[in-house]
């Protein structure tokens, strides 16, 4: 030990001099790295760790400088700050007392809209399933947007030309600058409290995107949220899509394409009267037609009794014709066969045999032609015909067998 | 506000008589009062839709309270 040349520190010494070295050598830098280990005290004040891969140093961000902050520090940011070593002696630590903190890459301002567009969505603010159902047709419209604007111009403008019928309740709000936020969403509460409108229109025209931010404040996009009337938000003149758009039940790129929305609306509806009204036409012909051919037919069924008469006697001058052709073709016919019958009979006729020498002998008593001697006694009148003329004769004596 | 109600009613009803007509089950009388009451009512309609009587109004706040005041319109832009 060589006590006598050296000087032996104290603890506070050493650390004193390091506060020295690192607080004044060093002092204020800018610093990027990577958040981790992120705190933020009941007291308001930060604590986090910035690291790179191969180092970490501690840092405080305490609540005065962090009272304006527009984004959330979370772990895995990546940032730039600026701020001053210091070294805590109690803990023999050292860090940095962040001043300034932007996030890396993005504007502070865009990350805290993304943050918040995330914190919002986890709550359902932009749910689908919420969105209010806007009316079929708009008679009362409220806007909430600058009086003297050209938003209100337009949209004014528009539905005069297109649905000259619609009343406008306008509450004016300031659309930019200091506060402007809050006026927004103050109206739509007051235009939701008077009640007497179907829809609100919040409504600013064109500019930077910072000319349009009241629309991304939370304040504004809950009150959206939170009013019974449903919204159309019709901010900006391009797609630039703001809070207010993504809560609201509808949202236009402009002031103007909302009035269009509202006249599309009415065109719709009056298209839909007409359609109405053909229908009805059609069915009230339909139905008239449907009658008129059942007339026809009953008509057809119901016969006036001189047509009736006009058929019966021509079924029956069909009858009769039909019975002249039966009784005609009966005669004919039987006229051919009785002539048939008649020539056969002179054939027969048994007359003709007697020219040849035959005779025909009946019995006088009961007329019956003898054809064996048996019907004959003795004594019985014969009369027999012969070719010319006839004779009586009586019988003298019956021969049984003779031929 | 003004004749919404009935407009919405109007049009409701219209809806109805279409589809009870386009049913076939009224009688010819019916079917033809029905008839001049949808073209009556989509007339009406369409004449609600046809109007140009706006108002334009501003809505105040005071202690409260709410009043509707004339809205002077912007010139038209030419």
């Amino acid at each position: 030990m060589q006590k006598e040349n050296k000087h032996i520190y104290t603890v506070s010494e050493i650390t004193q001099a390091i506060k020295g070295l690192l607080e004044e050598k060093i002092g204020e830098v800018w610093l990027e790295g990577e958040v981790s280990n992120f705190k933020a005290a009941t007291s308001g004040h930060f604590y986090f760790s910035l690291k790179d891969p191969a180092a970490l140093i501690s840092g405080a961000m305490f609540a005065y400088a962090n009272k304006g902050l527009k984004f959330k520090i979370e772990d895995g940011l990546k940032v730039i700050c600026f701020g001053k070593l210091a070294v805590f002696g109690p803990r023999g630590q050292y860090q940095i007392i962040v001043e300034k903190i932007e996030p890396k890459g993005v504007g502070a301002q865009q990350l805290a809209l993304e943050q918040l567009k995330k914190k919002l969505q986890a709550e359902g603010l932009f749910d689908a399933a919420h969105k209010r159902k806007l009316p079929r047709m708009p008679f009362c419209v409220g806007i909430v947007t600058s009086g003297s604007g050209a938003a209100v111009r337009d949209i004014l403008q528009i539905l005069k030309k297109g649905a000259g019928f619609v009343d406008v309740v306008i509450r004016s709000a300031r659309v930019q600058g200091e506060g402007a936020f809050l006026e927004i969403a103050q109206g739509i509460e007051d235009l939701n409290a008077f009640g007497k409108v179907d829809l609100i229109i919040v409504s600013r025209g064109g500019g930077s995107s910072e000319d349009l931010w009241s629309f991304n404040e939370e304040v504004v996009a809950r009150a959206i949220y939170n009013s019974k009337l449903p919204v159309i938000s019709a901010v900006g003149h391009q797609i630039n899509t703001t809070l207010a758009d993504l809560v609201a039940d509808l949202c236009v790129e402009t002031p103007s394409a909302a009035a269009k929305f509202i006249v599309d609306r009415k065109n719709a509806l009056l298209a839909e009267l007409a359609d109405y009204r053909h229908e009805l036409s059609f069915l009230a012909r339909d139905i008239i037609g449907d009658m008129q051919n059942n007339l026809t037919a009953l008509a057809h069924m119901l016969k006036s009794p001189r047509d009736r008469l006009l058929e019966k006697e021509q079924q029956l001058d069909e009858l009769f014709s039909n019975l002249n052709y039966n009784i005609k073709h009966a005669l004919q016919l039987s006229f051919e066969r009785s002539s048939s019958v008649i020539s056969r009979l002179s054939v027969l006729n048994p007359l003709a045999i007697l020219g040849r020498g035959y005779s025909l002998s009946t019995l006088i008593q009961g007329a019956a032609i003898i054809k064996d001697s048996r019907q004959l006694k003795k004594g019985d009148l014969v009369k027999t015909v012969l070719g010319k003329g006839a004779f009586i004769s009586s019988v003298q004596e019956v021969i049984k067998d003779e031929r | 506000m003004k004749d919404k109600q009935n407009f919405e009613d109007d049009l409701k009803k219209l809806q109805k008589i279409v589809e009870e007509l386009s049913s076939g089950s009224l009688s010819l009388a019916d079917a033809l009062k029905k008839y001049e009451e949808g073209i009556k009512l989509s007339q009406a309609c369409s004449q609600t839709l046809s109007e140009a009587q706006r108002k334009v109004e501003l809505l105040m706040k005071k202690d409260g309270k709410f009043s509707l005041e004339k809205f002077d319109e912007p010139k038209e832009e030419k």
